[in-house]
């Protein structure tokens, strides 16, 4: 058998390897700060950062036209008034979603393998929810007074309208930023300790010295950090299920066919999912590879995340066949009319595209060879995001064009500074991220330490992936003098 | 005798013994050792979070969980709070024939701030807790510390501790199988 076939079996007797080749602590700990020690970056970090970064300058010449124009700018009309904006903003917050799945819920169900890909798929959550809160603010008129939104006494001696779902969306997107931001840097601060005693230079001293806060990995500290961390997890998993399906109301909530509908916030908390892990596939495979890091993101963890992108993909699909079920079961003309609409009408080619792409290209991975090919992972999950952006794009516009009189009828193509203003969003999104791998550690060290064989107690009853349930020895040289250790 | 040089060098106070351990097993007995023989002012630094670790030094369960339900459920009741006084009774406007206030579309900006609240809590908890951020610590002058937070365990007792003498507590160190017994000078 192949190392890939040997790693990705489920053979209940033996548990697969977390970290393949040398897994002592020091060669994990050099492998991943060595990355953000080097005194310069690779080469096409440099070109990818330059390009990502000339796209984020576009978009702040997209935003300067369109705070000094107006939002004419833009395609948007009535009746189609939320196009290429809304849409970006479900997609990425959408996106988000993997980094808070991977590094709270799975962290609930003890999938020990998430401690490769946490940090990373973590930081992706912020650099994409960052790009999310950009587009309900601009989308307002008058941006320069977003802060309305926020209730604080104010001179008017009004309060903004807690009944509507554009206000849940703003605690929802603010509160999933903050939780994430905090929960990152809290798994952050061991890695950061570790980064500021290896600093050579007085700057990375100072950096890393204060953002570590003097962690000192006392016993006290990991006692209270781990439960922390644990309790974190616990208010982030009903966190990032409930962020997309506020986002969902504000589709749900309204009378529009399309949108009116009771599975919008599964469905949509499902297709974040599917979204989010197709970008921390597409942004994982390429680092992988660049940065050799195949001993730590193992081919398990791509068939695993691989599965979760069939799982996913699958509930997706089954979302829109029951929205096409309820359209026609419901006997309502409107509705039946909508979706005939999107199957069929002037925007077909968006949809027929969404359903390649979300339903058609994940079933290669029943197959584990699609599974353990990295670059057929990542032709599917690209495939995957452009799927569902367009996903997005159909629920906003499809249904917006075609309401209920014909009289309202229209039409939408977005200007070349939508286009732009997209583009741009992921030129902020890629520095945003390069920056993160370059300055700081984007595989939490100190968890997959924790989750190699030494962890343990070598007498341990399970001596693996970081789990000692067994009692801990009462004299010590039961342990110093023993003779019959097992050699591993 | 000068009488010209008033500098005063002052003379390294010990501040403790670190000893250094190479592996999970000889660190976890040798936690467990310090705790038997007596030491009270003793710590436990791993470059990982151990586990066995909190029964070998019995510490006692934090209370953290606690603060942090009290600030989730503050937040709750403020979430309610804010949605019901602003939009109910300071400034009453009918929107869509709806109620001026009703507990479901309440639910989820309520939900938010309880986990905003319970959140902040917890992050700030844990950082007054731990008594962070702590830029200095007598061990980070030890250079082989720098290792505390790569691949190596260090038991440190300090010399305050009643128990402490700074011969026969290295002596017990060494025995538990430490790699090296460091002095820890301020």
């Amino acid at each position: 058998m192949s190392r890939a076939a040997v790693q990705t079996s489920e053979d209940p007797i033996r548990r697969a390897p977390l970290v393949l080749g040398d897994d002592s602590f020091a060669a994990i700990t050099e492998k991943v700060a060595s990355i953000v020690e080097r005194p310069r970056p690779p080469l096409w970090w440099t070109v990818s950062f330059a390009v990502s970064l000339g796209f984020a300058v576009i978009l702040l010449a997209m935003l300067a036209y369109l705070f000094t124009t107006g939002v004419g700018v833009w395609g948007l009309s009535i009746p189609v008034a939320w196009g290429f904006d809304i849409t970006n903003f479900v997609f990425w917050v959408g996106i988000g979603h993997a980094g808070t799945l991977i590094s709270a819920i799975l962290f609930l169900l003890r999938q020990k393998w998430r401690t490769s890909i946490n940090r990373f798929a973590e930081g992706m959550t912020i650099f994409a929810v960052i790009c999310a809160g950009l587009f309900p603010a601009i989308h307002t008129g008058r941006p320069w007074f977003d802060y309305w939104l926020f209730p604080y006494p104010n001179q008017m001696q009004m309060w903004p309208n807690f009944r509507s779902p554009l206000m849940w969306d703003v605690f929802a997107v603010s509160t999933y930023f903050t939780v994430s931001l905090l929960f990152w840097y809290v798994g952050m601060i061991p890695d950061l300790a570790t980064l500021r005693d290896r600093a050579r230079t007085r700057l990375r001293q100072i950096v890393y010295g204060v953002l570590a806060l003097g962690w000192r990995g006392s016993a006290r500290h990991w006692h209270r950090y781990e439960r922390v961390y644990l309790l974190l997890a616990a208010l982030a998993t009903p966190l990032v299920l409930s962020v997309h399906s506020v986002v969902s109301f504000d589709f749900a909530v309204s009378q529009l066919p399309g949108w009116h509908a009771t599975i919008f916030p599964p469905y949509f908390v499902a297709g974040a999912i599917f979204s989010g892990f197709a970008m921390v596939l597409t942004l994982l495979i390429p680092i992988r590879q660049a940065f050799h890091l195949e001993n730590l993101i193992t081919e398990r963890h791509l068939d695993n995340m691989a599965k979760v992108l069939l799982a996913t993909g699958l509930m997706v699909g089954y979302a829109y066949g029951i929205e096409f079920f309820t359209a026609w079961y419901s006997g309502n003309h409107f509705e039946a009319f909508t979706f005939y609409n999107r199957a069929l009408g002037p925007f077909s080619w968006a949809y027929w595209i969404m359903v390649f792409c979300n339903v058609v290209v994940p079933q290669m991975f029943w197959f584990s060879k699609a599974r353990t090919t990295p670059w057929l992972i990542l032709v599917g999950s690209l495939l995957v995001n452009v799927g569902m952006w367009f996903e997005r794009f159909v629920i906003v516009v499809t249904s917006l064009s075609r309401d209920f009189l014909p009289a309202n009828w229209g039409t939408y193509s977005p200007t070349w500074v939508e286009v732009f203003t997209l583009l741009g969003s992921f030129g902020l999104f890629f520095t945003l991220f390069l920056l993160f791998i370059r300055f700081l550690p984007m595989i939490a060290m100190a968890e997959v330490k924790s989750v190699v064989p030494r962890a343990g107690l070598e007498r341990g009853p399970h001596r693996g992936h970081g789990q000692y349930w067994g009692e801990i020895p009462h004299q010590h040289d039961e342990i110093l003098g023993g003779g019959n250790h097992e050699p591993r | 005798m000068s009488h010209g040089d008033l500098r005063v060098v002052p003379s390294p106070q010990l501040w403790g013994l670190a000893a250094e351990f190479a592996t999970v097993d000889a660190f976890l007995s040798a936690v467990e050792a310090c705790r038997k023989a007596g030491y009270v002012h003793f710590d436990a630094h791993a470059p990982i979070p151990v586990h066995g670790l909190d029964e070998a030094m019995e510490i006692p369960s934090s209370r953290l969980p606690k603060l942090v339900l009290a600030a989730g459920v503050t937040g709750c009741l403020t979430g309610l709070a804010l949605q019901w006084w602003t939009n109910a009774v300071d400034y009453p406007f009918r929107i869509s024939g709806k109620p001026l206030f009703a507990l479901p579309p309440a639910i989820p900006v309520a939900f938010e701030l309880t986990v905003l609240f319970a959140t902040i809590a917890a992050v700030v908890g844990l950082f007054v807790a731990n008594r962070q951020p702590e830029l200095y610590h007598p061990l980070f002058t030890l250079p082989a510390f720098a290792r505390g937070s790569d691949d190596r365990f260090f038991v440190v007792v300090e010399a305050r501790d009643p128990r402490f003498h700074r011969e026969g507590t290295a002596q017990f160190l060494k025995g538990l199988g430490a790699e090296a017994v460091y002095p820890v000078e301020v």
